[in-house]
């Protein structure tokens, strides 16, 4: 697999220099700007014409780009294409001023132009983006340098530079999600870990199904990914290096059982729940030396911890009062603070890329759900109902969360949704196969 | 795997415990797994089989290699505790055996905490075994969380069977 080369072979960002349009005289009515904190009602529409090719052999690329661009924008759900059928204008070079008036006229408010040319397996993509309203450019125009097989993190690339420059916020869309593929019937159930860029797409297993394997963590550089695998007949942490799919198994004592592992911010250490004699707690361990440290020490269940950002706090799930609830230590373990007080059970949390929020699942009435909460536990809002929903990731933006959805009944099915942390905006997220336990790796370098 | 009537179980294990001679018919004929008239032969029991009291299959089938649990518990009930009763008593006769006790939850929860959960369950199982004098040595647990349900449905009557510590042989003469 060539991804990761391919990844390091593009050269970003060189700035084109900026073309003016002539005569944009139009007034200004402010910078094109979505804030999405406060739940998008009206989609922004734009359009995203397809880029000119530049040589012959971009001719298929320059559509597939545009459409790659499209699909990312609108599967936000802050963003409406319009389709191509409703253009005035065609487009057709990078270099001729936009008409606004064209593009105003079917109600487009952000325009995406592009162009791409290809020589042998290099490909080189340059755009800009235009604030129809105001008439005007919205940055820079940007090139891209790569080879054809990255031909799609090109164009993830070009979405998170329009969605940046639009929304004030970080992208998410060149980055990738770890994940359990599922095939077979709920009493004979086939897990093996797999790979895709967030939207679906480039699928790669990493594993077989001959062990059954269990909710796999992207490490915060996104080059290795720990996992729970029953391949000893026990539950054991392994850690696979993605590249070379090299894997090692992080040793516990005999008769106990490890798993929900997840890295600290850092990458050189792992929180994990240990079993034993029963009871289940929580440990840390320098994944280099195998050093272990026990963080809690009570005859309940904790579980599913997860680090804050800054690596100095830890969430994690307990049923010390009774039933299962959140609570924060400091990393180094002691005293905890209880922060779910809402009715049902919580479990999963895990701390936001931002550092302002938790996400859970709930499990109230019969029904669970996905939901956010501050991290002092104030502003608990839920954002998904179904039979069963869990675990919860976040996107690098800290915008998106994906878990996972299982139907009911005898034909029950596990499939990847994603919500925005409004609640407004959910998809199912195309797998070949079924999907469980979700893990969004950072955005790429 | 074959699955008994709870009523039936209790029957055999309380059976298999004492030294009437004619018990391994008698208890097919309880467990309604062969001859209707009761009584096999002892001259047509097969090793291995389930006519065979040493063997997996007669541990399984007639003394039974499951505790069901209530929901979110993993405390015995009076039935677990008469089958395990019969497990130790059975263990204690056939030291060839080792045993992994698994631990089983529903689907409702979550993965992480199912597996808690399945642990507790198996833990609990061993520990009765324990007590009964079954050598710590001999029995190991596992738990499998939600992730191997024998039952598909998703209402309680399903539910029920998948709260399960299921004790698996390995090892004696015939596994």
């Amino acid at each position: 697999m060539t991804f990761l080369r391919t990844a390091s072979a593009i050269v970003c960002a060189c700035a084109l220099a900026l073309v003016l349009p002539t005569g944009m005289a139009s007034a200004q009515q402010g910078p094109l700007r979505i804030t999405i904190e406060e739940g998008i009602i009206q989609p922004l529409p734009f359009a995203v014409p397809d880029f000119q090719a530049e040589t012959d052999e971009a001719a298929q690329l320059a559509g597939d780009l545009a459409r790659v661009i499209a699909a990312d924008l609108e599967g936000t759900g802050v963003f409406r294409e319009i389709p191509s059928s409703a253009f005035i204008a065609q487009y057709t070079d990078f270099e001729t001023a936009v008409q606004y008036s064209d593009w105003k006229a079917i109600n487009a408010q952000a325009l995406v132009t592009g162009a791409v040319s290809v020589s042998g397996t290099n490909v080189n993509v340059k755009f800009r983006v235009y604030d129809v309203v105001s008439g005007t450019t919205l940055g820079e125009g940007l090139q891209f340098s790569g080879t054809t097989d990255g031909w799609r993190r090109m164009a993830h690339k070009i979405a998170d530079e329009v969605y940046s420059r639009i929304t004030g916020e970080g992208g998410y869309f060149d980055s990738r999600v770890v994940y359990v593929s599922e095939t077979g019937p709920k009493d004979d159930r086939k897990k093996r870990l797999a790979v895709m860029d967030y939207d679906g797409a480039n699928v790669r297993y990493l594993t077989d199904s001959s062990a059954l394997v269990l909710a796999p963590r992207f490490s915060p550089t996104g080059d290795r990914v720990l996992y729970t695998s029953y391949e000893s007949g026990f539950p054991r942490i392994n850690v696979l290096d993605v590249g070379s799919v090299q894997q090692r198994v992080l040793e516990s004592a005999e008769g106990t059982m490890s798993f929900a592992p997840r890295f600290s911010p850092s990458g050189q250490t792992v929180v994990y729940s240990l079993t034993q004699g029963g009871n289940t707690d929580i440990y840390t361990m320098d994944i280099n030396s195998g050093q272990s440290v026990r963080l809690t020490n009570t005859p309940s269940i904790e579980t599913a911890p997860s680090f804050s950002p800054d690596g100095n706090r830890i969430v994690f799930e307990s049923d010390r009062s009774g039933s299962p609830q959140l609570y924060i230590m400091s990393a180094g373990g002691g005293e905890a603070q209880r922060i779910s007080f809402g009715e049902g059970r919580y479990g999963t949390p895990v701390w936001s890329p931002r550092g302002d929020l938790v996400a859970f699942t709930k499990q109230n009435a019969g029904r669970f759900h996905i939901g956010v909460m501050r991290t002092d536990g104030s502003e608990e809002r839920l954002l998904t109902a179904s039979f069963l929903d869990e675990g919860p990731t976040w996107a690098p933006n800290g915008r998106v969360i994906m878990f996972t959805r299982e139907t009911q009944g005898e034909d029950g099915a596990s499939s990847l949704y994603s919500v925005d942390i409004t609640g407004r905006v959910l998809r199912k997220v195309a797998t070949p196969e079924g999907g469980s336990d979700p893990s969004w790796s950072p955005l790429q370098q | 795997m074959k699955f008994l009537p709870m009523t039936v179980l209790v029957a055999a294990v309380a059976l298999s415990a004492c030294t009437n001679p004619d018990r391994f018919g008698a208890d097919d004929a309880l467990a309604g797994n062969g001859n209707p008239n009761g009584g096999v032969p002892l001259n047509s029991i097969q090793p291995g089989s389930a006519n065979d009291p040493a063997s997996t299959a007669y541990f399984n089938q007639t003394i039974g290699d499951r505790v069901l649990f209530e929901v979110d518990q993993s405390n015995l009930t009076p039935i677990g505790r008469s089958t395990l009763d019969g497990q130790a008593t059975w263990l204690l006769t056939n030291s060839d055996y080792q045993a992994v006790i698994e631990g089983h939850a529903d689907e409702q929860g979550t993965r992480e905490y199912n597996l808690a959960l399945g642990a507790r369950r198996a833990n609990a199982a061993r520990e009765y075994l324990l007590s009964k004098g079954v050598p710590a040595g001999r029995l190991r647990v596992v738990s499998y969380g939600k992730e191997r349900p024998i039952e598909i449905c998703s209402n309680e009557a399903c539910y029920a069977k998948n709260r399960r510590a299921v004790t698996v042989l390995a090892g004696g003469l015939t596994s």
